[in-house]
């Protein structure tokens, strides 16, 4: 087995993808509030307080927490439905 | 000056209570007055690693609830003189293990030793937040593992943000880099995270690592750390690893493939 091992050329192995797949996650992991834990609860809160004036559905609400530069934005959208349909 | 060091991982299994034994007896052997402290409460071993668990009477949570005193807790280690061990209670719930409490043991340590080694259970609920919660010094315990990286990141991550200092805004606590369970063989063959990768990744100041070895198995089957077996490969690369935290410059060993000579390389050792 050593034997023939030795005219092998090198491949590489696994560690590199393991490398990689870390970078990425871990990067990931580390931006503090990528999404806050409480999104979800605000979400159905607008949905509630909005849902008293005009009916929606839960689709038409769109919450998201984006990051530019030094400060995030929390993006709110809500779309009506079309008065015509 | 007393100093608290935790040694932490977030994922099981990855050498916390062999380390903490094994560099609690290498400060006591450098020296310096230490005491090793179980937080794993409900699943003690360190007893079982220090080779004292028969003569275990009190324990951490019999001294937080004034069941018994300091003193009466505290193990003498029979080999080192300057080692003591406070085991952690083996029936109750980790639910007893009150941050008051431990502080009140902690501060009186303080006063007697010099380091005080706290053994961290996995992962991170009550009793990983408490055994944190006042060190001075981080050891983060990690395999060249993608899941044991990973969980090591959550860790230094929590330990800049959930002990005392972080919340009272005193100097960060100094985390350290260990990584366990190396084999320089697999990282050379490309199958293995280097040391490298793993320092590149986490990011912090690196101790040192201390190989895979067969010694380490034998050394805990006889309750003895292994920076007190005899010559036990691992237990000459933990007295590296403290002299290192310990601010001495020592060069790096283990972390490449030992030499073969002409016959093993080809026919295999």
């Amino acid at each position: 087995m050593k034997f023939f091992d030795f005219f092998k050329s090198k491949k590489p192995g696994s560690a590199s993808v393991a490398k990689e797949r870390l970078q990425i996650i871990v990067a990931h992991e580390r931006r503090p509030a990528s999404t806050p834990d409480f999104l979800p609860q605000l979400q159905s809160d607008i949905l509630e307080v909005v849902r008293k004036y005009i009916q929606i559905s839960e689709e038409q609400v769109k919450l998201s927490v984006d990051k530019q530069g030094d400060f995030e934005v929390l993006e709110l959208n809500i779309s009506l439905a079309d008065p015509g349909k | 000056m007393s100093k608290v060091v935790v040694v932490t991982s977030g994922k099981g299994g990855v050498g916390k209570t062999t380390t903490s034994a094994a560099v609690a007896a290498a400060l006591a052997v450098r020296g310096y007055k230490t005491v090793v402290i179980d937080f794993d409460v409900g699943l003690r071993n360190l007893d079982l690693i220090m080779g004292c668990e028969r003569r275990v009477v009190y324990d951490l949570l019999n001294v937080i609830h004034g069941e018994g005193s300091l003193n009466q807790a505290l193990i003498k280690d029979k080999r080192v003189g300057n080692l003591y061990i406070l085991p952690a209670s083996q029936t109750r719930d980790k639910d007893a293990l009150t941050m008051e409490g431990v502080s009140k043991v902690i501060e009186q340590l303080r006063e007697s030793f010099e380091y005080i080694v706290c053994d961290s259970p996995a992962g991170i609920e009550k009793g990983a937040m408490t055994a944190m919660y006042l060190a001075d010094e981080a050891l983060v315990v990690t395999n060249p593992e993608i899941s044991s990286v990973r969980d090591s990141d959550r860790i230094i991550g929590m330990l800049a943000s959930k002990t005392k200092r972080a919340e009272e805004g005193e100097d960060p606590v100094n985390v350290h880099l260990i990584i366990t369970r190396y084999d320089p063989d697999r990282v050379d063959g490309g199958d293995m995270l280097s040391a490298e990768d793993v320092c590149e990744i986490l990011a912090i100041p690196f101790l040192g690592a201390v190989p895979e070895s067969k010694l380490v198995l034998a050394a805990s089957n006889s309750g003895i750390p292994v920076t007190m077996a005899e010559d036990c490969d691992a237990g000459t690369a933990y007295f590296d690893i403290v002299d290192r935290f310990l601010g001495e410059e020592v060069p790096y060993r283990f972390l490449d493939v030992q030499k073969k000579g002409f016959f093993s390389r080809f026919f295999g050792s």
